[in-house]
């Protein structure tokens, strides 16, 4: 697969596929990695060193701060993969890596494609978008 | 990099403006990449949420800006910080915490922002932008309400790009700043069972908004049927839809400036979806808002948080005459946030003097929800804003009731949860 670049580099992790798109302001706890939205369904979730995949950012401007926390503190997921861009994600990665020199690939992928990720598959994400199972 | 650069912007680029302004031109460029922006332009001010303390990592960013030697170009007011300085006694929290918060607050005014600390910027009448102006907004409420309500033109944009674009004066020249963006592509009514008390109750606007944001997740969605609404209860469906979804405009035909018909907000295009919210289907987002409370008619509160998104005059004087002159219940913290700007407008004078002789506190520069700001109590908190009750219980624990600002008001004052039935039916 292939997504469009949001922002680029490589990454490896299992997959953490959300049923609904998260915010990570008031949705991620940047010091433990933890879900915390008391609306998600998959709250208590760790987005620790996972390959993110979801919908979209949903909501608030503050989750930038946030990834870029959680890049700082080690707390971050490997990659971001939604079937809508979002310029916060993708600033706050590139904000993560002026900082601190991490880069958290983020990419927007046809929806069809996002949907065919099955939870927990192992991904391996390469410059230019590239997305690759195992 | 596809974007195309005048002389001025690519000079900015290669840090003849200083490292900061190179470093903003750098993000505003990936902002313009990730819209597919062909090119930049300029806007005429900025309303920045970095401000707000989420770690080291918000004060590692300013500190490289400054070090950078960068300075705002445009009229820019910053969103809400973490405590209220003007009256900080009211944070709860550590020395140290209020310490960060302060200092991150300083940093952005060191750059040449507007020390406004307010989530509704748009009510301060110099800070408003006119319909069509292009601008580079942040905070979700905010962003909503300047494309919705004010006409004015901005992206959802975040910490960073905010005081991005304020460095460089440029935005993408893409999504909402574009005509073609802004037209509706969902309709949204409310059906023939929801009652005409319910339509004229303040209670209503926020569900709506929750109800909306969930409906539209990132679509322009335009409410058609409603009667002329107000610019507070306009406010109150912002903040709540862009909290259950990632709207950054809706249109109210009659109410808002580029939906005077319904066939204008859709821009003469047949909607991709039409869609009919029923009073049951209100109802149940109504209660989702206080699912996790567990708290039932008559159960006592601990606290009530009012003004969220902040309070406007008009709010504050609606706040004090709902009270009536009686006063707050022994035990029960009732918290009213608004902005030093609105504080010191001569309208909001007496309805402060009043509320404040019923007991409850102002709170400004800050949000209650956004850290120890309100008494710890075991007890249910109510609040009358969807944003509100959606956040709160994550971010502080909080075990919220949603209702009406009268019922607030009414369960502050009793002491005890009560519920206004004529509104919303038995149910």
């Amino acid at each position: 697969m292939r997504g469009r670049v949001l922002f680029d580099g490589e990454a490896r992790g299992a997959a953490l596929v959300l049923r609904e798109p998260l915010s990570l302001w008031g949705g991620l706890d940047p010091e433990t990695g933890v879900l915390i939205d008391a609306h998600h369904p998959q709250r208590g979730a760790v987005l620790t060193d996972r390959v993110l995949v979801m919908s979209g950012g949903r909501g608030s401007s503050s989750s930038s701060s946030v990834l870029v926390e959680a890049i700082r503190t080690g707390s971050a997921p490997a990659a971001i993969l939604l079937s809508e861009p979002d310029l916060i994600l993708a600033v706050g990665a590139a904000v993560g890596e002026e900082l601190y020199g991490r880069r958290i690939p983020v990419l927007a992928l046809d929806a069809t494609d996002l949907a065919g990720i099955a939870d927990g598959t192992p991904l391996r994400i390469t410059t230019g978008g590239e997305v690759h199972a195992g | 990099m596809s974007v195309a650069l005048d002389d001025h912007e690519r000079a900015m680029l290669a840090g003849e403006d200083g490292a900061g302004a190179a470093l903003a031109m750098r993000l505003v460029l990936l902002a313009a990449d990730a819209l597919q922006a062909e090119r930049l332009i300029p806007i005429s001010r900025a309303h920045v949420d970095s401000c707000l303390h989420h770690g080291q990592a918000s004060q590692d960013f300013v500190d490289r800006l400054l070090a950078g030697g960068a300075t705002v170009r445009v009229p820019t007011t910053l969103n809400v910080g973490t405590l209220d300085l003007l009256h900080p006694e009211l944070w709860r929290g550590s020395a140290e915490a209020a310490a960060r918060g302060r200092r991150l607050m300083e940093s952005y005014e060191a750059l040449g922002c507007r020390p406004t600390f307010t989530c509704a910027p748009y009510q301060l009448p110099d800070a408003r932008p006119a319909r069509g102006e292009q601008v580079a907004w942040a905070e979700s409420n905010a962003i909503v309400f300047c494309n919705s309500v004010l006409g004015a033109r901005t992206e959802r944009y975040g910490d960073f790009t905010d005081i991005a674009c304020a460095i460089t004066g440029r935005v993408p020249d893409a999504g909402l700043h574009r005509d073609a963006a802004r037209h509706a592509t969902v309709v949204l009514r409310l059906a023939a069972d929801v009652p005409a008390e319910l339509r004229e109750d303040d209670g209503l606007y926020p569900v709506l908004g929750i109800v909306l944001g969930r409906t539209a997740a990132a679509q322009v969605t335009v409410v058609d049927g409603l009667l002329r609404v107000s610019e507070d209860r306009l406010k109150a469906i912002c903040a709540a839809a862009a909290s259950s979804g990632s709207v950054a405009m809706f249109h109210v035909v009659g109410s808002t400036p580029e939906a005077p018909t319904l066939d204008a907000a859709l821009g003469g295009r047949t909607p991709q979806r039409e869609v009919e919210i029923t009073l049951d289907e209100l109802r149940a987002a109504r209660d989702a808002l206080s699912a996790g409370s567990g708290a039932a008619l008559g159960d006592a509160i601990g606290a009530v948080s009012l003004g969220t998104p902040h309070a406007s005059a008009a709010e504050l004087a609606a706040i004090a005459a709902e009270l009536e002159g009686d006063r707050v219940a022994p035990g029960v913290e009732l918290l009213v946030s608004t902005s030093r700007g609105v504080m010191e407008m001569e309208a909001a004078g007496e309805p402060i003097s009043r509320l404040r002789e019923a007991g409850a506190e102002i709170l400004v520069d800050t949000c209650s929800y956004l850290g120890p700001i309100l008494r710890p109590t075991p007890l249910p908190t109510m609040t009358d804003s969807g944003k509100w009750a959606y956040y709160a219980p994550g971010n502080i624990g909080a075990r919220v009731v949603f209702g009406s600002r009268r019922e607030c008001i009414r369960s502050a004052v009793t002491g005890r949860l009560w519920r206004d039935a004529a509104v919303w039916g038995s149910h």
